[in-house]
């Protein structure tokens, strides 16, 4: 096999590590959703990204031919290894946050995976074509609950738009292109993310308009994730996700 | 039987390898078996391809696949798992709809590859209750029991039921 771009494992892994810390953050509700069919629904949609998640860092490990499969690159790494969107990281908050953020990372997926469909390296093409299907179905369920809570009740409206505000300064990371992929864009590997802002903007200003809901005016927007500085939430995320791993390394059930 | 058997032999073989979360259904059915070739010394190498991304009942298919071609007797059995295409329910034959329904599990309908993202009003119909046959349909949830199923309940009957979902 010849060697593949330096920068290839390092964007894999930008691209496992949301659907991992995101999918990981999800499982959160499993028993403690507001009602049944959403503890269903949301187990159901961190089981589809954390299976994305193993794929990509199946093949993440391929690439790096440093002798880490997908659950070395999942459990033995610290968090300053993992390079998701800060976005994908925060605590899970109440069900307003939960959905806004699957709407928010949701359509921002569906762009990338569709892009990435079309990728030179045909094993990540097949897996974001795969992975593509599931993030549409995800984005249709959240994006209409977007519309519900904020075109709901007073209450309802009220915490969606405070979701939207408090989300909305993480969501600029998505979109911010990592200088090291310069490369691989190029080549047609991977996809430039900055180009998918537009479409993101426009597909969430239509949602937000049917929901009665605005986007803040501030452009400021924090960043850190994509480089592996990390807030503090990341760090108790990978201790519960880690510790049993990382307590019986090798186990097998 | 002699040790090499032929593509059409194996596909045959594997109709008795059932999915584990939908029994009613075989893996050629489902559309998870993508291909086999057999080598001159009878070994057998197959092509997979997963349902769902995290589907947890790919690793005992890929068992299951392995254990029933080695009973049959092939000396050698290696299964590969490819992405694409990717899997769709478009690929079930009617027959394999016409199991599903039988068995309680409504079939999925047609896949809709360029619909709105956030629809809201949904277009077409919802499947009919696969035990009075009702189109008084309600969907109850996206999402089910397994990652390829939603849950939907019946006005007429009241029965509570599973479809499918069409990806």
């Amino acid at each position: 096999m010849r060697a593949s771009h330096p920068a290839l494992a390092p964007a894999l892994l930008r691209i496992a590590d949301d659907r991992l810390i995101l999918g990981h953050r999800t499982s959160e509700w499993c028993g403690h959703a507001p009602i049944l069919e959403e503890d269903i629904a949301l187990a159901n949609i961190a089981l589809d990204l954390i299976g994305q998640a193993t794929l990509v860092l199946q093949h993440a490990g391929a690439v790096e031919r440093a002798g880490r499969n997908e659950d070395a690159l999942a459990f033995f790494r610290d968090a300053t290894d993992f390079r998701n969107a800060l976005l994908c990281e925060l605590p899970r908050g109440d069900f307003g946050v939960t959905i806004v953020r699957h709407f928010f990372h949701g359509l921002y997926s569906v762009l990338q995976w569709d892009a990435l469909a079309r990728s030179t390296d045909q094993t990540l093409a097949g897996i974001a074509a795969k992975a593509l299907k599931e993030s549409r179905y995800h984005v249709r369920h959240a994006g209409e609950w977007v519309i519900r809570l904020g075109d709901g009740t007073e209450e309802s409206h009220r915490r969606a738009q405070e979701a939207v505000d408090a989300l909305w300064p993480y969501t600029g990371e998505l979109f911010m292109q990592p200088a090291d992929e310069a490369d691989l864009v190029a080549a047609g590997t991977t996809a430039d993310v900055s180009l998918l802002a537009g479409p993101w903007r426009a597909q969430v200003d239509d949602v937000l308009r049917r929901a009665t809901l605005r986007a803040p005016s501030d452009p400021w927007m924090q960043r850190g994730g994509r480089d592996g500085r990390h807030t503090e939430h990341l760090g108790h995320l990978l201790a519960e996700m880690q510790i049993v791993a990382r307590s019986h390394p090798g186990a097998q059930w | 039987m002699s040790a090499v058997t032929t593509r059409e032999q194996v596909f045959a073989w594997l109709e008795d390898v059932k999915d584990p979360e939908v029994p009613v259904l075989s893996v050629v059915e489902l559309g998870v078996v993508r291909d086999a070739t057999v080598s001159d010394d009878g070994s057998v190498a197959v092509t997979i391809t997963p349902t769902y991304s995290g589907c947890p009942a790919m690793r005992v298919i890929e068992e299951s696949i392995r254990d029933a071609l080695l009973l049959r007797g092939a000396p050698r059995v290696t299964v590969a798992t490819v992405f694409s295409p990717a899997w769709t329910t478009d690929w079930m034959p009617e027959t394999a709809r016409a199991k599903l329904e039988a068995y309680g599990i409504a079939p999925p309908g047609a896949v809709d590859p360029v619909g709105d993202l956030v629809p809201l009003q949904r277009a077409g119909t919802g499947p009919r209750c696969p035990f009075c046959k009702s189109p008084r349909t309600t969907r109850r949830s996206d999402f089910g029991s397994t990652a390829c199923k939603a849950l939907w309940v019946c006005e007429e009957c009241t029965q509570p039921f599973e479809q499918f979902k069409a990806i």
